[in-house]
């Protein structure tokens, strides 16, 4: 099979020449860059940089930000700057993960649905138009209310109920691509479906789905951050920034930075993966741009 | 028209027998069973109480005939008795609480409309303005805000420190002592806040559209034409490329509708507004799974309704399509 080194060294070309100066030149994209990469190490490093998230002091609880807590406290005087580092270990794996399953179902579907067409085009396509009826709050919340909320099953509902967009967009290139030549020829070289389909095709479809996996990860972070804060998600003594946000509520009117921070820590984060994404989508197609 | 109407409405049938199957088998795969927590959780419960529960639940039959049977009651709008206390119908629970939801979503969609359109028509048409740049960094904050922080920001500084709103529920206590004006004025004090969050998010996406909308508009050759025939730009805007860019919003408002109806769970809850998401939430806090299941069916009907109701506003605003 010749075709696929030839193939992959244009790919390379196209990203490094093409692509990543598109990207670079837009501060949007890179300012989202930077907030995502920033907020991924110091999560990743939260161990070298904080306290300990669960240090429980009572002579320290309440205490608005100083130097030694830049931050504040929290009601059983933990030191919310630790909490809120660890606390997006907690987001990101969730985000990513859930990013993942969703990823996973929605490709394999949408390219069995493409490629194939007829009648498994026809049911997987129902299918999606069936999921996409309900609003997925409430398939989530309906799941959760039977399972004990762990962050593993929090990631596996996420990403179950949130595959439906991605199948769409892998299976519109499917329909394309199938009928271009280089899959002709990898048929008439005698492949096999699958390997057409996953060797020949996908790495063609990639682009798109790597927009909508960044965009994803921004709201798999709000929807897990919505469920901890409603008490079915990331249970305490963990620290999510969802259910720092409960403490928040209890606080109301008289410890602001309990509410503030773990709602900017949430924000920011959003916001980064979003205008990533939207730079990627922009540095891919520069059409598309509004 | 009509016929148009009917088509749509007969190829939704299987798309509600299909709502109608999910709903049912994620009730049904997760572990446990509907009946653990009235039944676990209580020592006094006897073995032959339990098993009369799982009979009258039909929980002892295999899963196709529960099936069956739950949909055949469905049919007649007979979505079973709710677990809680009250053993009410989960209809009569639903149908007291929906029209709170509708009222908000519909006025949150309103004040959306009102203000993201002329605020994406403006930003297209003066592309890379102060106010341009303004709107779209408005539009990535309210897409990366979460709802639920937004509404205790607001309930801490409008509701607690300034006492301008009520942050909690739908009416005051002495609600029922008021006159029928002041009654109004007080359901109407205490939605603010709620509206102002559910639409918020909307605000940031529906502004955003309108003005790519607005900008895929201008560019075409009939904006050129009526420039070109002395059309005041007033007109050219508000008349030519306003109507061609407000078309694809109709089916977009189609298709927001279950991120609405889902989000109303978030706002319903924090504010203790009894509306149809805080019923979702209690039961899904209480496991009744009649309630859960029943509200399933019924946030998936209206989101198909949502969405006939925007296919035949676009077929009416459109005659390409009426017509086509």
């Amino acid at each position: 099979m010749n075709s696929i080194p030839i193939q992959e060294k244009s790919k390379s070309s196209f990203w490094r020449h093409i692509f990543w100066p598109r990207l670079r030149r837009n501060r949007m994209a890179m300012a989202g860059a930077g907030i995502v990469l920033t907020m991924a190490l110091l999560a990743l490093l939260a161990p070298f940089l904080v306290r300990d998230p669960g240090h429980i002091d009572v002579s320290l609880r309440l205490r608005p930000p100083s130097l030694s807590y830049p931050l504040g406290t929290d009601d059983l005087g933990r030191d919310v700057l630790a909490r809120i580092l660890y606390g997006g270990r907690i987001s990101l794996l969730v985000g990513f993960v859930a990013v993942g399953i969703a990823s996973t179902i929605g490709t394999v579907l949408g390219a069995l649905a493409g490629y194939y067409g007829r009648w498994v085009d026809g049911v997987i396509m129902r299918f999606v138009d069936i999921m996409l009826c309900f609003p997925s709050f409430f398939l989530i919340l309906a799941v959760v209310a039977f399972l004990e909320p762990s962050i593993w099953n929090i990631m596996a509902i996420i990403g179950l109920t949130g595959w439906m967009g991605v199948a769409r967009l892998v299976r519109a290139e499917f329909l394309s691509l199938r009928e271009r030549d280089f899959v002709l020829a990898a048929r008439a070289a005698g492949a096999r479906d699958r390997r057409i389909i996953f060797l020949h095709i996908l790495p063609n479809a990639l682009s798109p789905l790597l927009v909508s996996a960044t965009l994803g990860v921004a709201g798999a972070i709000l929807t897990e951050s919505a469920l901890s804060f409603l008490g079915i998600g990331v249970q305490p003594p963990t620290p999510s920034w969802g259910n720092m946000l409960i403490v928040g509520k209890q606080t109301l009117g008289s410890a602001w930075w309990l509410s503030a921070f773990p709602g900017l820590a949430i924000l920011l984060t959003v916001l980064g993966y979003n205008l990533l994404g939207e730079g990627i989508r922009d540095a891919l197609d520069p059409r598309l741009r509004e | 028209m009509i016929s148009y109407l009917l088509k749509r409405l007969v190829l939704m049938v299987p798309l509600l027998l299909g709502i109608t199957l999910v709903s049912f088998v994620v009730i049904h795969l997760a572990p446990g069973e509907p009946t653990d927590l009235q039944t676990q959780l209580n020592p006094e419960v006897s073995a032959e109480l339990q098993q009369r529960l799982r009979a009258q639940y039909d929980l002892d039959r295999p899963l196709l005939v529960q099936y069956g049977k739950w949909l055949s009651r469905l049919v007649r709008l007979d979505f079973g008795d709710s677990f809680s206390q009250d053993r009410r119908p989960v209809t009569a629970k639903i149908a007291e609480r929906l029209p709170v939801t509708i009222l908000i979503n519909v006025l949150s969609i309103t004040l959306i409309l009102a203000v993201a359109v002329p605020v994406g028509i403006l930003a297209a048409v003066r592309r890379n303005s102060t106010f341009d740049r303004l709107t779209t960094l408005f539009v990535f904050i309210g897409f990366a805000t979460p709802s639920f922080w937004l509404a205790l920001l607001l309930m801490d500084l409008l509701g607690v420190r300034y006492g301008l709103f009520p942050v909690v529920g739908l009416k005051s206590l002495g609600h029922d002592y008021l006159s029928f004006t002041a009654r109004v004025f007080d359901i109407l004090r205490h939605l603010v806040l709620p509206v102002f969050v559910s639409a918020f998010g909307g605000l940031a996406g529906f502004s955003r559209y309108m003005r790519a909308n607005m900008l895929e508009v201008i560019r075409q050759d009939y904006i050129l034409t009526a420039r070109a025939k002395g059309l005041t730009e007033r007109r050219v805007i508000g008349h030519h490329a306003l109507r061609n860019a407000l078309l694809p919003v109709i089916t977009i408002l189609g298709l927001s509708v279950p991120g609405l109806i889902g989000g109303s769970v978030i706002f319903e809850t924090i504010f203790a507004i009894p509306g149809m998401g805080k019923l979702f939430y209690d039961g899904v806090m209480m496991r009744d799974y009649p309630l859960i299941m029943g509200i399933l069916v019924i946030g998936a009907i209206l989101t198909l309704v949502g969405n006939l109701l925007a296919d035949l506003g676009y077929a009416l605003a459109d005659p390409r399509i009426r017509r086509g």
